[in-house]
């Protein structure tokens, strides 16, 4: 597991929890999952995140890393050095093509 | 100032949308609609459907905040955006936009600028089925450049 680097320690057990992520579009099929449940002892970045999901998934790199993926943090686009914590909701997606 | 957001697998109306925007306005002197359909040439093969699919929540989010900017930079009193999701066939309506407003630069402009927003930001994504094979649609520059516009005309305006 990857440590937030701000992570107090007394905090540990108050932040451990799941992560509800989710995948769309081109992504979600490629990747052969629409959503996962991920459990983490502390908070970290959404960069460290990914990291994780790649070392638990090796097949995932090239899809999750080397892409132009975006990514939502509860419902909001977010950048990779925004934190995740427990309880929250993680979307991971390719560029929009709407309208 | 009304805002109407409807992500929906049903089709529409314009005539009954258009009725709404017109229903008891006797301030709006214009109203604007753009309704976006299916088309049949998208990448030089058939296309036979489109397969829409968007993020629920965050998409209804979007909209409502890209209609609230237009709102405030624009005078538009009622705005009524629907996306539909789901598979489509060709000729199909996909996408309303309608606004009103006091006077017609303002309902034009802002039912652009909704638009353009809409492609760049709100959480759909398109899928093109062929007779045998099909395939997700790749993001367009030329969106982009038609949101940057706006942001441009933003900068210039503030200088």
């Amino acid at each position: 597991m990857v440590a937030g680097s701000e992570t107090n320690l007394n905090d540990t057990d108050a932040a451990a929890g799941h992560v509800n992520v989710l995948f769309f579009g081109q992504l979600k099929e490629r990747l052969k999952c629409d959503k996962l449940t991920v459990e983490i002892a502390t908070p970290l970045s959404i960069k460290a995140f990914k990291h994780m999901l790649v070392e638990q998934n090796p097949h995932w790199q090239s899809w999750l890393e080397e892409r132009d993926v975006l990514c939502a943090l509860n419902q909001t686009m977010s950048s990779s050095d925004e934190l995740v914590k427990a309880g929250d909701e993680l979307a991971f997606f390719p560029p929009v093509t709407g309208g | 100032m009304s805002i109407s957001i409807n992500v929906q697998t049903h089709d529409f109306s314009v005539g009954e949308q258009h009725g709404a925007l017109c229903s008891n306005n006797k301030s709006d002197g214009a109203v604007v609609t753009f309704t976006g359909l299916v088309r049949e040439f998208s990448s030089g093969d058939n296309v036979i459907a489109l397969e829409l699919e968007h993020y629920p929540g965050m998409t209804e989010q979007l909209l409502q905040s890209i209609a609230e900017q237009a709102q405030t930079r624009w005078q538009l009193a009622r705005i009524s955006i629907i996306h539909r999701v789901g598979y489509l066939a060709l000729g199909e309506q996909i996408v309303f936009v309608g606004v009103t407003s006091r006077h017609r630069q303002a309902a034009f402009e802002g039912a652009q600028f909704i638009m353009d927003y809409l492609k760049n930001h709100a959480t759909f994504w398109k899928k093109e089925h062929f007779k045998d094979s099909s395939n997700w649609v790749e993001f367009k520059q030329s969106d982009k450049q038609a949101l940057d516009k706006w942001q441009s005309i933003e900068q210039d305006a503030i200088k």
